[in-house]
């Protein structure tokens, strides 16, 4: 047990000492924003690597978490007036919806509640009625459209296409400080840790083997007498938690969310990333999540022009050569060295 | 389930190598002495590409032409072009390393509004200096922005002026769902309720948005005389086609566009949109000495067929006018920048500018123009005389309520 988690233990201590140590400050909130990403790719990792369930629209869980923050933030600061963005769209008085948010514990709360309230109404409906596969990947596709459709739309309520930006502080610590960011990197990255361990336990424990077995063949666990739509909707709602917290830690570290942030393109970026680090092991998941995060800042400060055809093509490259993944080929390493 | 330990070793591996090696190429100062690093950030992917690209081109051209005069200071100016990807989160992060990795002088950046007001706290946390080069909607003066581009005061309420003038009282609102249309639309609904127009009807389609045939149909039965029109980017093409196909004429019911300058007349089709008019503050057939010069150097640098626009002109104009106020001040400090900023006065290729150091905005001359056949913009209507910047509105009695700072 304690071999097993050497290595564990050696990513954490560099994840928590080392790289506050080393990185620049800029460098350091871009490594938290990456591991952003990796806590929604943890849950990706579960839902579909685990579960089968490809979901195309983790980035509406991501965003539901995002703007409870934002909310929060933009709140605590205008200081009982209304954000700037209503002022300049034309809103006179604070809507209903935004009043309970002005307390840190139940945005935090709705952070991770929402998400997952909507994934197990999703759930409900959908896997009941035996909807999976493409069907399914589709509908989430479709739930990320129209979530920005209706917040573009709704520009006094969530400002707009700009979304909110412009946040000074949380809990009185002074977001622009470098001291701030360091902070919550350490947060990020301790609450991924936690994170990826639970979802690991989960996993190996009797409900993982029940997942598994679902993706593997749902008819014949549905024969033995388990009630397969309830294992799914369990797992999505998990997954849709873990974006919705992932979210809330995105605002105070990159400083914006906005509906560009959660449609389907981010969506199927996240998805990508997953392919491409592993969905099969979960730590694949977070290592993909890492390696397209960095790979995309890294080529476009290279190449300003066309480093989107990079990315592609380290995506093409990653599937073609190895199918499962960067993990995949790890593990075919490995195997050769033991055998 | 075991968690493979190589695959472990690797996570960590990454981990340390995005630590370790900060992307090269942003140039170790070898000769930082005799060199001042400029940013410059426009989308050159996604949509807005199309329009920030020739805005690049533009600020790039400016940066060679100070450099082919010697520099600024004596050193000279390196650009550090980056992609805003047209993803607001990104401008940000990208602002960000301009500043903090690259450590640049300033940075000549954005385009739409949303992109400006996710850079907006990254240039005041860090005081640092954006040039943004774009007309917008006004109610905004960060003292860490100087804007080249129009506020409402030199660009929408001229153009209703001019709508007046023309004896157009009523008038249809057409716009993309975002804050510029919106914020415009508030602007001229107060001022049309102060000069006795009338507001037929207000519509907003999302950005990106092509099926106008209900739109145009709406717009056709309510008979405007008029229709001011804030659609931005490739609706623009769905609408003025629809509009064709309606067979309403430019004569019959002119719509005035604030969105639309020489490099969309292209893309729209000049069939489609000719004999309508534009507000904006420069045509590349404006006639001034310094516009000849930047036409021509211009399409000497990019190519013959290439045409130059209002937003181009005045990112062009921003990095002269920073470099002025640099040789002014005597330091690329920003403090010091900002103060030699206010009062310079140069011939641009628009006519004379003047920067107002109080709210960082420009003195620019309105221009009016038609859209011809051969998809440049004839002038037919200017304000006389560059207008003082006024984005709060504060000059303007019916705007009262407007602008809350």
């Amino acid at each position: 047990m304690i071999k097993r988690n050497l290595p564990f233990a050696a990513i954490a201590v560099i994840a928590l000492v080392a790289a506050p140590l080393l990185l620049e400050p800029f460098r350091l909130s871009l490594l938290a924003k990456y591991l952003c990403y990796a806590i929604v790719a943890l849950g990706i990792g579960l839902a579909w690597g685990q579960g089968g369930m490809l979901t195309l629209g983790q980035g509406v869980f991501f965003g539901l978490g995002g703007y409870a923050m934002a909310m929060y933030l933009k709140l605590s600061e205008s200081g009982g007036g209304l954000p700037d963005f209503m002022v300049w769209s034309g809103v006179e008085e604070l809507p209903a919806l935004w009043a309970p948010f002005a307390n840190p514990v139940f945005a935090l709360t709705m952070a991770v509640a929402g998400p997952v309230l909507l994934a197990v109404v999703l759930g409900t409906l959908v896997f009941r009625q035996r909807v999976r596969g493409a069907y399914f990947a589709i509908l989430t596709q479709a739930l990320a459209a129209a979530m920005v459709i209706l917040l573009v739309g709704q520009q006094g309520l969530t400002g707009g296409t700009n979304g909110m930006t412009n946040f000074f502080e949380l809990f009185g610590a002074d977001l622009a400080d470098d001291s701030t960011q360091r902070v919550l990197y350490l947060v990020v990255a301790g609450v991924l840790g936690v994170l990826y361990l639970a979802t690991r336990q989960l996993v190996n424990s009797r409900f993982g083997r029940l997942l598994v077995a679902v993706r593997d063949g749902e008819d014949r666990v549905r024969f033995l007498g388990y009630d397969p739509a309830l294992v799914k909707t369990v797992t999505f709602a998990v997954s849709a938690g873990l974006a919705g917290l992932a979210g809330a830690l995105f605002v105070p570290v990159v400083g914006i969310i906005s509906p560009a942030l959660l449609g389907v393109v981010p969506s199927l970026e996240l998805v990508v990333a997953v392919a491409v680090g592993g969905r099969q092991v979960l730590a694949g998941a977070v290592l993909g999540a890492v390696v397209m995060g960095y790979a995309q800042t890294t080529f476009s400060e290279q190449f300003a022009n066309g480093w989107l055809y990079l990315q592609g093509a380290l995506f093409i490259l990653v599937m073609t050569l190895a199918p499962k993944g960067i993990a995949g080929i790890l593990g075919r390493l490995r195997r050769a060295r033991t055998a | 389930m075991r968690t493979p330990r190589a695959l472990v070793s690797a996570l960590l591996l990454t981990t340390l190598a995005a630590c370790g090696s900060p992307p090269s190429g942003s140039g170790s100062s070898a000769d930082a002495q005799d060199e001042i690093k400029v940013g410059v950030l426009h989308s050159l992917s996604g949509t807005m590409a199309i329009s920030e690209v020739t805005v690049r081109d533009a600020e790039l051209l400016a940066i060679e032409e100070i450099n082919q005069a010697g520099g600024v200071l004596g050193k000279k100016l390196v650009p550090v072009v980056e992609d805003g990807a047209s993803d607001w989160p990104t401008f940000a992060e990208k602002a960000t390393k301009l500043i903090r990795q690259d450590k640049v002088a300033t940075v000549f950046g954005g385009w739409t509004s949303a992109s400006r007001k996710a850079m907006l706290p990254v240039f005041e946390r860090y005081k640092s200096l954006l040039w943004y080069p774009v007309q917008y909607e006004g109610l905004e003066s960060s003292p860490n922005i100087f804007y080249t581009g129009a506020t409402t005061n030199q660009q929408i309420i001229p153009g209703l002026d001019y709508l007046k003038e023309q004896g157009k009282k009523k008038i249809f609102l057409v716009g993309s769902d975002y804050v510029f249309p919106r914020t415009a639309n508030k602007i001229i609904k107060a001022y049309a309720a102060a000069n006795g127009m009338q507001v037929l009807g207000e519509e907003y389609t999302p950005l990106g948005h092509t099926e106008y045939s209900t739109l145009v149909n709406k717009v056709v039965q309510a008979g405007p005389d008029a229709v001011f029109n804030t659609l931005n980017g490739d609706s623009n093409v769905a609408f003025f086609k629809q509009l064709k196909s309606a067979g309403v004429s430019a004569e019959a019911m002119p719509v005035l566009s604030v969105s639309v300058a020489e490099e969309e007349v292209k893309g729209i089709g000049v069939d489609n949109i000719a004999g309508h008019p534009v507000a904006w503050n420069y045509y590349q057939t404006t006639d001034t000495p310094a516009n000849q010069a930047f036409v021509k150097a211009f399409k000497a640098a990019y190519g013959e067929d290439k045409v130059t626009s209002d937003p181009m002109q005045a990112g062009y104009n921003a990095v002269h006018l920073w470099a002025e106020a640099v040789k002014k001040a005597g330091t690329t400090e920003v403090e010091a920048v900002k103060k030699a900023a206010g009062g310079i006065a140069l011939e641009r290729p628009e006519g004379l500018v003047t920067i107002d150091g109080e709210n960082q905005h420009l003195y620019k001359t309105a221009r009016i123009g038609v859209i011809r056949p051969d998809g440049l913009i004839e002038q037919v209507w200017d304000s006389g005389e560059p207008i003082k910047p006024d984005p709060y509105l504060k000059g303007y009695s019916w705007a009262g309520g407007l602008a809350e700072e």
